[in-house]
């Protein structure tokens, strides 16, 4: 079987990989590129622990192909913090213990950002909308809800 | 197996037509990973159809709109003309999956892979789309219900893949609906789904209608007997008890863990009902 050259960005960094056909972009990083911060729930679309955001829209990387991203942008949870400050939602997630085992919460906070980088302040039922396409086995939504909530006016504080 | 993406249409075609059997369209993939990963599924080739251009365009034209087949459910949603025009085609598509499948998720991929419960198929019955069909033969066109002959299948030939779905700009007084029954509020499969498309005349009786079925067969259905049941009518309890009736006749559904079949048979009736409202009400502001 015979592979492909991908030039990607990842986190803002130029990135090539070589990868089969079938090697998904959650297979790519996590085996290929050592970044496990992404994760794997379902492999089928089901769960969002592997969101990720490419080209600037938040997508399942079990269901993206490694072989079509050439040239593509890709944000990963490794590229959330700036060095060792954290984004004000991984800082929510904390405050409100928004976790427990920690494997939805890459998933949940990159959904999350890319919901306030196109709503800056959504309801609640937005936030419960847009996060319908993450599962949470044992924290439960209420705490993630709130911190995203919670993030969301510190942020619009910090910008007006 | 081989992952192509070819910039035309007609090399398109060619690689599918030279692969045969073995080769697969790829679009957002959300089925497609999902049959490979799963191995009901070994295509010896990917051909991905998102580089070429008129796949992914939405043209409105004064008499005909264009929606290129790879064009995405959150594009679609980000589309305030294309709404305006054809509410019930776009929120069909936009209620598959969660944000990140409408990320990935295409309408023609939706219409491809043929499920009976795909929630844009009733919509685009309903719509009187057209599916614009490349093949080694060249281009043809066809009803989209037409395509449709089982769970799973479409009536296109080996090399042949839509580019894009045609529909009439619509006339004054014109509006489309779709609904779906689901047990939850988001992330289902539909249990029954009912498209709706009406024009009124200028005394406010229906001028032309289409209401179409999902979930609820083999494939999606039109329900043949509507326009004789609305035709020249108001929408009175004694209609739309009619148009229940008629949908409700047209069910050949199965039974299996998300409904019975005379749950199913008799939700079509009360989904059609809601939606022509709906498609009504749209038409009277239009
Ligand atoms: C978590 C999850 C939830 C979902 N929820 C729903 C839902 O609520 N409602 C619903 O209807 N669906 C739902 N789906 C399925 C839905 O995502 C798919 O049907 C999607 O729309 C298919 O589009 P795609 O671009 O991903 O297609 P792909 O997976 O790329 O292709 C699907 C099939 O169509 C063929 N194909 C694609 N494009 C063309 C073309 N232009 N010409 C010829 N053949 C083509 C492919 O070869 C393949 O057989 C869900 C999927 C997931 C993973
Ligand atoms: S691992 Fe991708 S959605 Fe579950
Ligand atoms: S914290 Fe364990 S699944 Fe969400």
């Amino acid at each position: 079987m015979s592979k492909y050259h991908v030039t990607t960005t990842i986190n803002g960094d130029e990135v090539d990989f070589t990868c089969y056909a079938d090697q998904t972009l959650l297979e790519v990083l996590r085996e290929d590129l050592n970044m496990t911060g992404t994760k794997n729930g379902c492999g089928s679309g089901d769960c969002g622990a592997c969101t990720v955001i490419v080209n600037g829209r938040p997508v399942n990387a079990c269901l993206v192909l490694g072989a079509e991203l050439d040239g593509a942008n890709i944000e990963t949870i490794e590229g959330m913090s700036t060095g060792t400050e954290l984004h004000p939602l991984q800082q929510k997630f904390l405050d409100h213990a928004a976790l427990q085992c920690g494997i939805c919460t890459p998933g949940f906070l990159n959904m999350a950002k890319a919901l306030l980088e196109k709503n800056p302040e959504p309801t609640e039922t937005e936030v419960r909308y847009a996060l319908a396409g993450n599962l949470c086995r044992c924290t439960g939504y209420d705490k993630i809800v709130r911190a995203v909530l919670d993030a969301a006016a510190e942020m619009r504080e910090s910008t007006s | 197996m081989r992952y192509e993406a070819p910039e035309t249409i007609e090399a398109a075609v060619a690689l599918l037509a030279a692969a045969g059997k073995t080769a697969r369209v790829f679009a957002g993939g959300t089925d497609l990973i999902i049959q490979i990963k799963e191995e009901m599924i070994e295509p010896g080739m990917l051909v991905d159809i998102k580089k070429i251009k008129e796949t992914r365009e939405v043209i409105l034209d004064d008499d005909e709109i264009r929606i290129g087949a790879s064009v995405t459910g959150a594009e679609l949603g980000e589309n305030k003309e294309l709404k305006k025009l054809f509410p019930g085609v776009v929120e069909a598509v936009q209620l598959i999956g969660s944000d990140q499948v409408q990320g990935r998720a295409t309408i023609g991929g939706n219409f491809c892979n043929a499920s009976p419960a795909a929630d844009s198929v009733p919509a685009l019955i309903a719509s009187g789309a057209k599916a614009v069909v490349a093949g080694p033969n060249g281009t043809r066109t066809a009803a989209v219900e037409d395509l449709l002959i089982k769970p799973g299948q479409l009536s296109l030939a080996p090399g042949e893949l839509i580019i894009s779905f045609c529909l009439s700009r619509p006339p004054k007084n014109t509006g489309d609906a779709y609904l779906r029954f689901i047990p939850r509020s988001e992330m289902d499969i539909a249990v029954v789904g009912a498209g709706v498309s009406v024009t009124l005349n200028p005394d406010g009786t229906c001028a032309a209608a289409r209401v179409a079925l999902g979930a609820v067969a083999p494939t999606a259905r039109l329900v043949e007997q509507a326009p004789d049941i609305l035709l020249g009518k108001e929408l009175d309890e004694r209609v739309l008890a009619e148009l229940a009736a008629a949908a409700s006749a047209t069910c050949q559904p199965i039974n299996d863990k998300r409904g019975t079949i005379k749950f199913r048979t008799s939700v079509a009736g009360v989904l059609a009902c809601r939606a022509i409202k709906i498609a009504w009400e749209r038409a009277e502001k239009n």
